[in-house]
């Protein structure tokens, strides 16, 4: 591994902060309207970033040509997002504003994010509500018709805005029927079941990409005047984690492969309140959203044997009494209580299960309690009341409690049952961290542009917003507020620098000599997968990999098991390489196992990006642990003096990723001030 | 440890939409109860990859979590299998029993061509959207503040709870007359029961029907089985909430 300190232009625009993206909107350059008809965008992603962006561009009157692996936009990935999306609109009269939301970001995030985007976030936030809202989100509303919000984990404000456990889904709903508006019309072109597989640049832009039909099997190029990477994260990296099971990092990492700086690849995201593991069967973990932490409290049995005999089936957690549990975050963060951040909480329940309490059946022994009891209890005397009505048996207490419950959570209380067998209204959940979401992505700078001139990243692709830790709530935010609010105008000015004005032949684009040279790349590396003489499916090697990737680049990280990881990703991509058998589908068409293999083949590389870098960051903070840096209350310890930057990695071209070179672009914060981060 | 079980599987093979389909059988077993149907289709898969005689089985899946609406299949005749109120990635084998036969088969409809085995191509739904299931507001747009259109709660609860619809298609696969009444009155009810959405409900009404009859689904005959198997409990009401507004569309 090389360092170089090169200095990385993040072009964040001067000024104080609360002018700074006004002052900038005013110098960017326009595109006049009747040009616009005549460039193209690429918009890789169809979820809350790239659903937006594109919906927004073409209403502008730019020509787009979506790319997305499902058939419809529909169900892009952000469908899936369950508790809720964030907004600094003081609804509640708890003293929210945008400073106070710029602030829980920051703090949130360890101070690992850049200041002036988070701070724009936070503007933004409260117009993409409106947007919403005028677009037919059924938010939820209070009795006056009124919107209704919640709190999330590190926050002590309610600025959560949601549609019960379904915000993603209706979220996306919108943004898909903003799109179709704009499709029937002819100005976005969709090529659903379509992968990106490489970047195409030429003279040092970003022009165009390689993608495959995955219906014919057909290798298409497609070239535009600019691209725009809304791709998703790369959580799939660990095989088990909450993302579908189609979300790829092949996008971000050919674009990093072409040149694009890649960031803080070992912020990976543990979310603590997912359904534990129970089988080697299984394929992917259920997230139970974060708004349940408002209801539920997280407790273990404060006995090694009663723990044991949970574990066995021989007491249940109704049995124990309320002085022998263990409510261990209420006990460790009296002020924030259950609504801790994710890290910290994550942390927390695995200090427990390391410890021996943990409650869960399984080969691990991993799990928690989130018990709901005391909520249920509390709703149904208020509601009760309500009625007017006093003395009421507990039984009536507990069913107009689970009523409420129910009314809050009701779609995720099934799902639970659904997946467990057991019903979480008469027994607590069961929880335990797991992958969640990644932080880490391709470099931008404040105009949300990489390190290749003309490839645009928003969503959870990109790096800038969260820092080492996103605060819940607050993807959903950065998606929409990227597609919609910012992209726009930042590409424009983009478009309006290189291509207006500028006469040049379509054909002569597509024609030239990188989009065969690449084509030929994507060409044979298909080949080589396709006629590779061995004999192991490609789920084993993804399998192997997350084994690897959750031992030692998981929730806990320390110099030797990082060694060790990147030593066993080497072995796994070699074997992989040797090794996988992918059948030959007759025609060459439809074939779910090449899809796969072309993903794994990328995840191999990235995880040992992951590694290294986590490897150099000396320090704790946020998702990020390693055991030799931390308080004597094990508390997550920061070196600000040595660490305050974004680790971002080049790529050198024919070289391994050991070979791949550090710049730093280092955090100056002038408005937030840079404190220790204490939930106690 | 529950005890592991094991199936007889008839299911569905078609190399392309040209060709011609049948059923083929598998044998699979060690299968927990607590394994998801789409998770015993991987091992089956792992199987026949390992086997290489034959290529392995291709089925829509995505999400896993009952939200993306991309998982489909026709479980022992029933859209989304035998229990009610689930998607297939959301069913799990202990709902079957020890040594059942299980068919498996694609959804069946003029509307939904099969692309490969257990795939099969749902965008004529898209298209329905597309001729109007939206509200035509532009996304760049300074809007007014959320909180200046009240909407009571009860009304933003039935407009959710129509919009819960994930698109899956399981309504029409489950319908003898392949009707899209079930989808497609979903996303008409959501928006005209919001003030937003009230502006354009005529022509929004008349246009999604049309593009519904046009993409060759069936009428609905109220025979109710859209309902029963629709994972996400969308009611028919809905149907007649649609009915309602088309004859309107036309009177005022
Ligand atoms: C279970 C779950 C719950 C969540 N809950 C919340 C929440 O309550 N609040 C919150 O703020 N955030 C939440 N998040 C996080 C949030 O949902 C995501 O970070 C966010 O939706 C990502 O949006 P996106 O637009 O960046 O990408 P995605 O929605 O992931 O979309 C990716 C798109 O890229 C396409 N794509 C990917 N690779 C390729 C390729 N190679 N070629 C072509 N197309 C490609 C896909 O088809 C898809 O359309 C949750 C996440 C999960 C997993
Ligand atoms: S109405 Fe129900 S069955 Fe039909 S598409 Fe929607 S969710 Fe699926
Ligand atoms: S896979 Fe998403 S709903 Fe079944």
């Amino acid at each position: 591994m090389n360092i170089n300190t090169l200095n990385l232009n993040s072009k964040v625009p001067k000024g104080p902060i609360m002018d700074k993206w006004r002052n900038h909107k005013s110098t960017l350059k326009l595109v006049s309207p009747n040009n616009r008809n005549n460039i193209e965008i690429i918009v890789i992603g169809t979820g809350l970033s790239g659903g937006s962006a594109s919906a927004t561009l073409s209403e502008l009157g730019y020509k787009i040509k979506a790319f997305f692996y499902q058939d419809s936009p529909r169900r892009a990935h952000s469908v899936a997002a369950q508790g809720g999306i964030n907004a600094a609109k003081n609804y509640k009269g708890d003293n929210d504003s945008v400073y106070q939301l710029f602030k829980d970001t920051i703090k949130g995030g360890d101070y690992r994010s850049r200041e002036e985007n988070v701070y724009r976030l936070s503007e933004i936030s409260s117009n993409i509500i409106d947007q919403c809202v005028a677009q037919g989100v059924p938010f939820a509303r209070d009795y006056s018709g009124y919107l209704e919000t919640r709190s999330f984990g590190g926050t002590k404000v309610s600025r959560t805005f949601y549609a019960k456990g379904q915000t993603g889904q209706q979220l996306l709903l919108a943004c898909y029927s903003a799109m179709s508006r704009q499709i029937v019309k002819g100005r976005i072109q969709i090529f659903n079941r379509h992968e990106m597989l490489d970047l195409v640049v030429l003279d040092g832009f970003a022009r165009g990409i390689i993608a495959r039909n995955l219906i014919t099997g057909e290798i298409e190029k497609h070239s535009a005047h600019a691209v725009v990477i809304a791709s998703g994260g790369y959580g799939n990296v660990f095989f088990l984690s909450t993302n579908a099971m189609g979300s790829n990092a092949s996008a971000i990492w050919k674009v990093h492969k072409k040149g694009g700086l890649f960031a803080n690849p070992c912020f990976t995201q543990i979310h603590p309140t997912c359904i534990p593991i129970h089988g080697n069967y299984q394929s992917k973990l259920t997230l139970m959203s974060e708004s349940l932490r408002n209801d539920g409290r997280i407790w273990v049995p404060k006995k090694l044997e009663d723990a044991t005999l949970i574990r066995n089936s021989k007491k249940n957690p109704e049995d124990i009494e309320e002085k022998d549990r263990d409510y261990f975050l209420e006990r460790r963060y009296p002020s924030f209580g259950n609504l801790v951040p994710r890290d910290v909480a994550s942390r927390a329940a695995k200090e427990r299960c390391d410890k021996g309490f943990g409650i869960e059946n399984n080969e691990t022994k991993e799990g928690v309690f989130l018990d709901f009891s005391n909520s249920i209890n509390k709703y149904g005397i208020e509601k009760y009341k309500e009625f007017g009505k006093y003395d009421p048996t507990i039984i009536e207490i507990q069913k107009l409690g689970k009523k409420v419950i129910e009314s809050k959570y009701g779609n995720l209380f099934h799902m639970y049952e659904r997946i467990t067998d057991n019903n979480p209204y008469n027994t607590p959940m069961k929880i335990y961290p797991a992958v969640h979401y990644t932080m880490g992505g391709l470099w931008v700078d404040y105009n949300l542009m990489s390190s290749i001139p003309g490839c645009f990243v928003i969503g959870e692709a990109n790096f800038s917003d969260h820092g080492a830790n996103r605060l819940g709530a607050s993807a959903l935010m950065q998606g929409l507020a990227d597609g919609n609010f910012i992209l726009p105008y930042t590409i424009a000015d983009y478009i309006s620098k290189y291509f207006i004005g500028k006469k040049e032949k379509y054909n002569d684009i597509l024609q030239s000599k990188e989009f065969f040279y690449t084509e030929k790349i994507v060409k044979d590396t298909l080949k080589k997968i396709i006629h590779n003489n061995g004999k192991t499916p490609v789920d084993f090697f993804h399998k192997e990999l997350g084994k690897i990737m959750w031992e030692y680049v998981g929730m806990s990280r320390n110099n030797n098991g990082l060694l060790k990881s990147i030593k066993y990703i080497r072995e796994i991509r070699n074997e992989f390489w040797k090794d996988v058998y992918v059948p030959k589908s007759i025609g060459n068409g439809l074939n779910t196992e090449l899809e796969k293999a072309i993903r794994v083949a990328d995840y191999l590389e990235i995880g040992e990006l992951m590694a290294m870098d986590a490897l150099n960051r000396k320090e704790s903070c946020g998702s990020h642990f390693r055991e030799e840096y931390k308080t004597i209350d094990g508390e997550a310890l920061r070196d600000d003096d040595n660490y305050k930057y974004v680790s971002t990695w080049k790529y050198i071209d024919n070289k391994s990723i050991k070979d791949e070179i550090l710049y730093k672009e280092d955090l100056i914060y002038t408005f937030a001030k840079v404190q220790s981060r204490t939930y106690k | 440890m529950k005890k592991l079980l094991k199936f007889k599987l008839k299911i569905w093979r078609q190399e392309n939409s040209e060709k011609i389909g049948k059923f083929k059988t598998y044998l699979v077993n060690n299968i927990s109860p607590d394994s998801s149907f789409l998770e015993m289709l991987d091992l089956l898969n792992d199987k026949i990859i390992r086997n290489k005689k034959e290529t392995p089985i291709s089925f829509d899946h995505d999400c896993r979590e009952g939200i993306c609406g991309m998982c489909s299949l026709y479980i022992n005749g029933r859209a989304h299998g035998p229990e009610n109120l689930v998607t297939t990635c959301q069913l799990h084998m202990r709902s079957f029993s020890n040594d059942n036969i299980i068919y498996v088969e694609p959804w069946r409809a003029k509307s939904f061509p099969i692309i490969k085995d257990l795939i099969v191509d749902r965008t004529s739904f898209d298209r329905i959207i597309m001729s109007g299931g939206y509200i035509s507001v532009n996304t760049f747009g300074k809007t007014i503040d959320g909180n200046i259109i009240p909407i009571a709660k009860n009304i933003a609860e039935k407009s959710f709870d129509a919009a819960t619809c994930i698109g899956c298609g399981a309504c029409v696969a489950s319908c003898k007359n392949r009707s899209a009444m079930l989808f497609v009155s979903a996303k008409i009810a959501q928006l005209s029961f919001l003030p937003q959405g009230k502006i354009e409900r005529r022509k929004r009404v008349i246009n999604m029907v049309n593009k519904m009859d046009e993409e060759g689904f069936g009428t609905c005959t109220n025979t109710k089985v859209c309902e029963v198997e629709c994972p996400k409990g969308i009611s028919t009401k809905y149907i007649s909430i649609m009915n309602n507004e088309y004859v309107n569309a036309f009177i005022f």
